[in-house]
Parts: structure tokens; C-alpha cells; sequence
């Protein structure tokens, strides 16, 4: 019955239908252009990345390489340690992740389900950290840091980063939906506070734990200020720094080389993010903030 | 349960108002982030504001104090000016595009099309690569002779650039490069935005016979306005932050066209080891970023619309 009525007004709408189609078109061309500029620069570091050192520099650009090598990556491989670069970026990401899991989770429990003196200052102390520029603390957590003789180890990398309002707030957010009854049983049943948040909260929040996490994890391996600064020997650079100095010991030629150095810096975090996203694109929308 | 919820009334109303093996717990919970946070955000801020009345030259000069002296060197500094107008070149240079285009992009893709995973895909790429290796991508882009962006201008019709080599041209490049990079945050905020519209409000005005681009006046810009408001006020904070993107494609030059302020700080901080006189940079971008965020919130603030 109610499709009769809508096949009806279908043919009835046949007008509007041709409109539709050429927008749809329209739609389609903006979009497909948009795309191809945006995926421009990948092909090009790709293609660039398996060209014969004698293949590169051709006007106009050749896009598929006239044979395909794998001279780049191997020289790339030669000219830096990237294999130390790779492992410093992965410890230092994951080290930061796990550390801001625990810290967010258990302020966050503070906060959402504990009272306590102070809790409202505490909170716009949190808030404000928010606000605060990397750029004003840099040279004050320099110093810090060069005191605790931390200065060129992984600590300096690692540890300014495992707590985090952001990550508070998020995980507030939920921990505060979970019914109090839920607690009331749990500690009637002998279970302590930690035991109450490993085993009752933790599971219930996976979705905001999830986003976190990977917000932290690619913030972290992209990061770039902060490693520049407080490392000094080539054995504690991560990938993004490592790949600077290669760029600028070399010379401005060898874009071979170059090229298949950053395939090799990207291509991780983009399969990574291809296995993720779903989770990555619904919590940028769940938390509106950070990127 | 009614019991048990009634004996835990009154067992609060009858002991103090807080417990102290739960104020205890709190401030355990808590205490990993209140030690680092107070390390390297709160004491920071005033350790900063410290050092910028110094003059100290890590290992040269011994710190010494110098009143509001580094204060007045800034200002009278023409290269400081200069990184605060290259700066806000970069950020007007590269918001306002940058947001058209997101917003047009996430209109179309907010549409019944197919193959919209993969688009989405494919906006948001740049975003997640980190800013260094995309860099280091863009300058052979940028690559006078055998770049890519030469031979578009050229089958265009248009003539050749020298981009990163050109004063004139070093800046607009980054801007290009910071558009295709920020699009797809913008994009996934805009869509997430619009996916917040109640739909009855476009079938309303459809059934008063609205046009799709009354629908949009009306409807989609007024309700997405507290969308734009978020992405504008990051956007600006972002802008001037930028500072990686510099260090690895230009090193501030060609003749510091391109040296922002975060750029001019990490010369007078990490590279001079004037750390007095950087901190006094520190400072004053913070008063700027205070100062356009709350110029934000005053103008725009009360033409966002929210629901």
C-alpha cells in the first residue's frame, strides 16, 4: 500500500528527479576533485619513492616509475638509524597512551564520583591546563627538566604527558552516568573503590577509553616541539625528529631517499588509522575537541 | 534498595559532610595529575613570568635581574613585529579558506551519496600524517625545477614559482600546505555539526515550500554557527602555534618571511639561549592568543545560535 503511494509520487516527481540527478553530479565532480587534491601529494611521495635516482628529476613529472626500486628505502635505512627512531616513537607513544589511561581514569572517578574539599578549585586547576600554551611552559619544563637531570631520556618524553585534562574530562563524563546503586551493591558484595573501577566502570566506558587512547597514541607519535627540544643525541630522536635532521644533513636533493623516508614514517599510523577509524572519525564527533 | 538508599541519607546527614577515608581515596586518585600539572602547566606559567624579567644567556650570562627590559627590547624589536604580522598573515591567510572549503565539503558529504566512507577517508588522510614527514613531502612539491605545484601553474598557463625560495611566495606555499593538512578536522567537526540538526525543521520548511538555499540561510547556518564558532576559535589558537611545518621546510627564511612568532621563540630560546628575553616572547603570546580568543567570544559570541 505504501509503496503504491510512493512509486505514484515518484513518477509525479520526475522533474525534480533530473534535477537531482545533475546536482548529484555536481555533488560527484566537486568531491572527486577535492579527493584527487587531496591524495595528490601521497601518490607523488609514493611514486617519487621507487624511482631510480636517475628517474627523478624528469620535467614534466613521470607519475608510475619507469622500474620500480627499492634502492630509496634501503638507502634511507643506511643513512639513518630508523629502526632506534621506530622503536623510540612506538615506546614513547604507548608509555604516554597506558600513562594517561590510569591518571584519566582515576582522577576522572575522583571527580565524577567522590566528594571531597576542594573539588570544584581542583577542577577549574585542571580546566585551566587546557588553556595553557605549550609555548609559555616550554622553557620553564626545559629547566625542570634539566634538573632532574632528565633532559635527553625518554622520562622528559614520557612523563609531562601522562596525565591529562582533556582525558579527565572525557572519561568524567561517563564514569558520572553509572548508576550509584551499582556501586552501593558492588561495595556490599566486599569490593573496594580500585576493585569498583577495574571491574564495573572500566568496562562499561570502552567507547571514550578507546577514543582516547587513540587520540593520545597518533597526538603523541606526531608530535613534534616537544622531542625537538628536549632531546639532544640521535639515539633518543623519534621518527618525526630523525627524519628532519636527515632532511637537513643531506642537502636539499636526494628526494628519492627522503621520499621513502616519510612512506616509511606515515605508512604505520595510516594502516593504523584505516583499522580504526570508525572509532577515531565517532569520537572526534563525541568529543568535539582535539584533533 | 529504598532502605538502603534512606540509611545512607541519614547516615550523611548525621556524620560530618565529608568522609575521610573517601577524601582520602580523591586526593590519592588524583595525585599523579595534580603533581605533574603543577610541575609543568601551574609552575611553569609563573616561572616564565619570572624569567622574562631576567637577562639570562644559558651558560654566558648569569641571570641577573632586568626589570621590564626585555618587555621593552620586544617592543622595539622589528623583527619581533615582523613575526607578529607573519603570523597573523598565516592565520588570515589560511582560516577563513580553510573553512569554506570544510563546511562546503562537509555539506555535500552530509547528502544520501555513495562511496562516502571513501571520501571521508581521503579528506581526513593529512590530518592523522604527522606534520613533519608531510612537510618534508611538500617541499619536493615545492621543488622549483621537477615540483609538482610548478607543473600545475604550467599546464595552467600560469608561470613558474620559486615558493619556499621566494619571500613573497615562501608564505602563501605554507598557508596551501596548512589548508590541505587542517581540512579534514574541520570536515568530521562540520559533519558531526550537522548531524545535529533535527531533520523536522528541513522537512517543515519544505513543506512551507522552501528552496534548499533558503533551507540553508535559515536552518543549517544559524544551527551550525556554535560549529564554526569552536572551529574558529581552535583554528586561531592552532595558527599561531604552528611552528613544525616552519622548522623543517624553511628555518623561518627566506629572510624571516616566513618566521612566525612560535618560529621566533625557538630561535631566542633553543637556538641563542636567551631564555630571559625568550620568555618575555612566551608571555606576550599568550596575552595575544588571550587576547583574540576573548575578541571572539565579545564580537561573536553572542551572534552564535544556540539551540
Amino acid at each position: 500500500m505504501s509503496t503504491k503511494v510512493l512509486t505514484r509520487s515518484r513518477e509525479r516527481l520526475s522533474t525534480y528527479d533530473l534535477g537531482r540527478t545533475v546536482g548529484n553530479i555536481i555533488v560527484y565532480a566537486i568531491l572527486t576533485t577535492g579527493t584527487i587534491a587531496m591524495i595528490m601529494p601521497f601518490a607523488w611521495m609514493v611514486s617519487t619513492s621507487f624511482k631510480e635516482a636517475g628517474s627523478i628529476f624528469t620535467y614534466p613529472p613521470r607519475w608510475i616509475p619507469d622500474r620500480f626500486v627499492l634502492d630509496n628505502y634501503l638507502d634511507a635505512w643506511r643513512a639513518a638509524p630508523f629502526g632506534r627512531y621506530f622503536f623510540n616513537s612506538l615506546l614513547v607513544a604507548s608509555a604516554v597512551t597506558l600513562g594517561q589511561l590510569i591518571s584519566c581514569s582515576l582522577a576522572a572517578y575522583a571527580f565524577a564520583r567522590l566528594n571531597f574539599p576542594g573539588k570544584s578549585l581542583l577542577f577549574v586547576l585542571f580546566l585551566s591546563t587546557m588553556m595553557i600554551p605549550l609555548q609559555l611552559t616550554i622553557i620553564p619544563s626545559f629547566l625542570v627538566l634539566q634538573e632532574l637531570k632528565w633532559l635527553d631520556t625518554y622520562y622528559a618524553l614520557i612523563v609531562p604527558f601522562t596525565v591529562s585534562a582533556f582525558g579527565t574530562f572525557l572519561l568524567r563524563q561517563t564514569f558520572m552516568t553509572i548508576p550509584q546503586e551499582l556501586e552501593d551493591a558492588a561495595k556490599l558484595d566486599g569490593c573496594s573503590r580500585l576493585g569498583f573501577l577495574w571491574r564495573i566502570v572500566l568496562p562499561l566506558s570502552k567507547p571514550p577509553l578507546a577514543s582516547l587512547a587513540l587520540f593520545t597514541f597518533m597526538g603523541n607519535w606526531n608530535d613534534y616541539l616537544w622531542p625537538l627540544i628536549m632531546t639532544n643525541s640521535r639515539e633518543m630522536r623519534t621518527l618525526q625528529i630523525g627524519l628532519r635532521f636527515l632532511v637537513s644533513q643531506e642537502g636539499g636533493s636526494r628526494w628519492g631517499m627522503f621520499m621513502a623516508s616519510t612512506v616509511m614514517i606515515s605508512l604505520p599510523i595510516i594502516v593504523f588509522y584505516l583499522l580504526v577509524q570508525k572509532q577515531f572519525v565517532k569520537g572526534i564527533a563525541l568529543t568535539g575537541l582535539r584533533g | 534498595m529504598g532502605m538502603l538508599t534512606r540509611l545512607r541519607v541519614n547516615a550523611r546527614s548525621v556524620r560530618k559532610r565529608y568522609r575521610w577515608e573517601e577524601v582520602l581515596s580523591a586526593y590519592l586518585f588524583l595525585a599523579p595529575s595534580i603533581a605533574l600539572f603543577f610541575l609543568f602547566k601551574h609552575f611553569p606559567i609563573f616561572y616564565a613570568l619570572y624569567l622574562s624579567l631576567h637577562r639570562w644567556r644559558l651558560g654566558i650570562v648569569d641571570r641577573t635581574f632586568v626589570g621590564l627590559h626585555n618587555y621593552q627590547l620586544l617592543i622595539t624589536s622589528d623583527e619581533f613585529w615582523q613575526a607578529v604580522r607573519n603570523s597573523l598573515y598565516y592565520a588570515l591567510g589560511s582560516i577563513p579558506l580553510n573553512m569554506a572549503v570544510s563546511l562546503t565539503i562537509a555539506l555535500l558529504l552530509n547528502r544520501q551519496i555513495r562511496g562516502r566512507a571513501i571520501f571521508r577517508t581521503a579528506y581526513f588522510l593529512p590530518t592523522i600524517t604527522s606534520t613533519a614527514a608531510m612537510a618534508v613531502v611538500w617541499m619536493w612539491i615545492y621543488h622549483p625545477d621537477f615540483g609538482l605545484a610548478n607543473w600545475i601553474l604550467n599546464t595552467l598557463g600560469l608561470p613558474r614559482l620559486r615558493w619556499l625560495y621566494d619571500p613573497r611566495w615562501a608564505m602563501p606555499a605554507l598557508i596551501i600546505m596548512g589548508i590541505w593538512k587542517g581540512m579534514g578536522y574541520n570536515i568530521i567537526i562540520y559533519l558531526a555539526g550537522l548531524q545535529n540538526i533535527p531533520q523536522h525543521l528541513y522537512d517543515a520548511a519544505r513543506i512551507d515550500g522552501a528552496a534548499s538555499r533558503a533551507c540553508f540561510r535559515h536552518i543549517t547556518w544559524p544551527l551550525l554557527t556554535p560549529t564554526s564558532f569552536l572551529i574558529l576559535i581552535i583554528a586561531v589558537i592552532n595558527s599561531l602555534k604552528a611552528f613544525a611545518q616552519m622548522h623543517v621546510m624553511t628555518d623561518g627564511g627566506p629572510l624571516g618571511s616566513t618566521t612566525v612568532i612560535a618560529y621566533y621563540l625557538y630561535q631566542h630560546g633553543f637556538q641563542f639561549f636567551n631564555l630571559g628575553y625568550a620568555s618575555a616572547v612566551a608571555c606576550a603570546l599568550f596575552v595575544i592568543l588571550l587576547g583574540l580568543t576573548l575578541i571572539q567570544f565579545k564580537v561573536l559570541g553572542p551572534r552564535v545560535h544556540y539551540q
